[in-house]
């Protein structure tokens, strides 16, 4: 197949000598393109269609979004704990990246080198990690009630909070790359200029260090906010069940009851909410550069 | 405005490990003094001036304002106006919003800011730029932003880091000019850091000479070119021939010296008999002798290089006993056609060249 494409363009037409050169390159990325088209966009399509025609042809699941009270909570649920997630894992990804941005160049590499590892360690590993650490008589309920701090055991885990816990977990690396970027392309000559003309350190801080780390903080903002949406794994494991967020409700739907509609119409939505957030996003970033923070 | 503000280092020193960047540095600027710090790469020029912003902690000595002692003050209670190198403007504001910056962080009221970033402006022509951002101008408007946000809040010193060494030559030249109109204008003390003999020769009242982290020389720029104390700072100020010579006779303030076969009459306050001497003598100072003119210092040479300059030619003359001599002559002049293997008489007066310090530096 790919041997007849590679041969098109040399039977075109002589006086087009870029084009030739383009298509042979087009050509290379050919592969990779089909392989996304057969396993990846054709399924999406197929997932949309299934949403539209079963068990009947219409838009009769869409019209449950407005009616199941079932699907209004998964994505409610879905919803509330993606922006809390985001929100502290921006606020501890910010200070990190901070520290990270100002320390030493050898301290750098240490620093980052502690934020990917938890990148390398399987979703699975780390869920389980986590239900070790947080259950009925896990060290840190262990721990508080030796110290005396509680007498009972606290609900870490199984709930909300434990898949707060563990998505934050799994977020913060996340989230420190894009601030970190956007912090190191900071002149420290401009934070030095800016103490130079009076400002205290704080001052400097909110005036000069923040406002230029901004575009970083947006885009980690819908980063990790668009990767919430879509958690499985470390939900299923911490959530125990009780607490269900868009794509287990959609296994659920799929797997369990076996309405394959409904699952497919909640996996569409899922797709255009992230699509849109990112629309809105790059309308932000545009802007964000029309005003001179990224110059 | 406020008045003028005197500075003194005492005894400055900043070490790194075991390298010291500044080594026992004093010095005076006076009030409504220009005063540069010039010296080659790594001299500790920056440090010091870096020590006087508050940025880097002396590891001893002292920096002294009016006499009150300063070192321990953070920068930002220091009130200072920089100029940094690359002008370092913040970017997400517009020029007024970074002459504003230093007016709002010390709570001065709106309309005595607007006031004074209009009269700011102003006075650096840059007010149809109010509401531009740094990224659309042109590296000469920016540095005057620079220069004005600096100036905005009357601070008790300006302190410049090498603020036009990112300028073309054209540009650069005229800046000096502004800055020096800006200087008498103002009447403020300005600390200058510079690489550039000429920029500094042509800003200052004052030039401090600095290699490896030593004052190797302070004074008014005429008078370290004309009475250089060592052989750097001969070298480092303009060009200059060196003349290494025996004192064979003194004679009141006049010695003779030996140089090879060489017989020179010199100008010399120190050294004894039988001494050995380094003369500075600089290019300009050596004249071309026609046939009847004479000179207390007489020497014949053959032409080796000679290059065009425009106003002068500049020649230089292979001698038998002082080696290699660098002749510079106004065009007007030169009686001649400079050409290669022609043989010149050179002179020059007792008084011309001055004695230096060898300090192995050239």
């Amino acid at each position: 197949m790919s041997s007849a494409v590679l041969a098109a363009p040399v039977a075109g037409r002589a006086p087009a000598p870029r084009r030739f050169a383009n298509a042979g390159w087009y050509a290379l990325i050919l592969p990779a393109f089909l392989l996304m088209t057969a396993i990846y966009v054709a399924p999406i399509l197929q997932v949309l269609a299934i949403s539209v025609t079963e068990p009947t042809v219409g838009l009769e699941n869409y019209e449950r979004l407005l009616t199941n009270a079932g699907v209004q909570r998964a994505i409610m649920t879905t919803l509330r704990i993606g922006l809390i997630t985001t929100a502290i894992a921006l606020c501890l990804g910010y200070v990190l990246a901070y520290v990270v941005a100002l320390a030493s160049p050898n301290a750098q590499r240490w620093w980052l080198l502690a934020v990917l590892v938890p990148l390398w360690i399987s979703v699975l590993v780390r869920a389980f990690a986590w239900v070790t650490l947080l259950r009925r008589q896990g060290l840190v309920n262990q721990g508080l009630m030796s110290a005396g701090i509680i007498d009972a055991p606290l609900a870490l885990v199984w709930n909300e909070l434990g898949i707060i816990i563990g998505m934050v977990h799994y977020m913060v690396p996340y989230a420190v790359l894009p601030m970190l970027a956007s912090m190191r392309e900071i002149d420290p000559r401009l934070l030095a200029a800016a103490r130079g003309l009076g400002a205290t350190r704080f001052t400097v801080f909110r005036r000069v260090f923040f406002p230029l780390s901004a575009p970083g903080l947006a885009a980690s903002g819908v980063r990790v906010f668009i990767f919430s949406l879509g958690f499985y794994i470390t939900p299923a494991i911490l959530g125990g069940g009780r607490t269900l967020m868009a794509a287990e409700w959609i296994k659920m739907q799929i797997l369990d009851i076996v309405r394959w509609g409904m699952g497919a119409m909640l996996a569409t939505v899922l797709v255009v909410a992230i699509l849109t957030t990112l629309a809105v996003f790059s309308r932000v970033v545009n802007l964000k550069r029309l005003f001179g923070a990224g110059a | 405005m406020s008045a003028a503000h005197a500075l003194s280092l005492v005894g400055l020193t900043k070490r790194y490990g075991s390298f010291t960047a500044v080594d026992d540095v004093s010095l005076d600027v006076t009030k409504g003094q220009f005063l540069t710090l010039l010296g080659p790469s790594g001299s500790g020029k920056t440090t010091i001036l870096m020590a006087v912003a508050g940025f880097v902690a002396p590891s001893a000595g002292a920096i002294l304002l009016d006499g009150r002692d300063i070192t321990p003050v953070p920068p930002e209670k220091r009130d200072f106006g920089m100029v940094f190198q690359g002008y370092a403007l913040f970017p997400h504001m517009t020029v007024a919003e970074n002459l504003a910056f230093p007016l709002r962080v010390r709570g001065i009221d709106r309309a005595e800011r607007d006031a004074k970033i209009r009269a700011t402006l102003d006075l650096v022509q840059l007010s149809q730029f109010a509401e531009r951002r740094p990224s659309q101008l042109s590296g000469g408007q920016q540095q005057r932003v620079a220069l004005a946000r600096a100036l905005v809040f009357d601070p008790n010193l300006l302190l410049l880091d090498e603020p036009l060494s990112a300028l073309d030559k054209k540009l650069r030249a005229e800046l000096q000019d502004e800055l020096k109109t800006l200087h008498r204008r103002i009447g403020r003390t300005f600390i200058n850091v510079t690489h550039d003999q000429e920029e500094a020769m042509s800003l200052s009242d004052t030039v401090a000479i600095l290699n490896h982290g030593k004052l190797i020389q302070i004074g008014a720029p005429d008078a370290l070119y004309d009475r250089p104390r060592t052989r750097f700072v001969a070298g480092f100020l303009g060009k200059s021939n060196m003349i290494s010579a025996r004192v064979v006779e003194r004679d009141g303030s006049e010695a003779r010296l030996s140089a090879g076969g060489t017989t020179l009459v010199q100008r010399l306050n120190a050294g004894m008999v039988g001494d050995t001497v380094l003369l500075s003598l600089r290019p300009e100072r050596i004249a071309l002798l026609g046939g009847g003119e004479t000179a207390a210092n007489l020497v014949q040479g053959r032409v080796t290089a000679w290059s065009y300059l425009g106003a002068g030619h500049s020649l230089t003359v292979e001698t038998a006993d002082l080696g290699a001599l660098r002749i510079t002559l106004p065009t007007w002049r030169a009686p001649f056609a400079p050409a290669e293997g022609l043989v010149l008489r050179l002179g020059w007066p007792a008084d011309a060249a001055a004695p230096v310090e060898d300090d192995g530096d050239e």
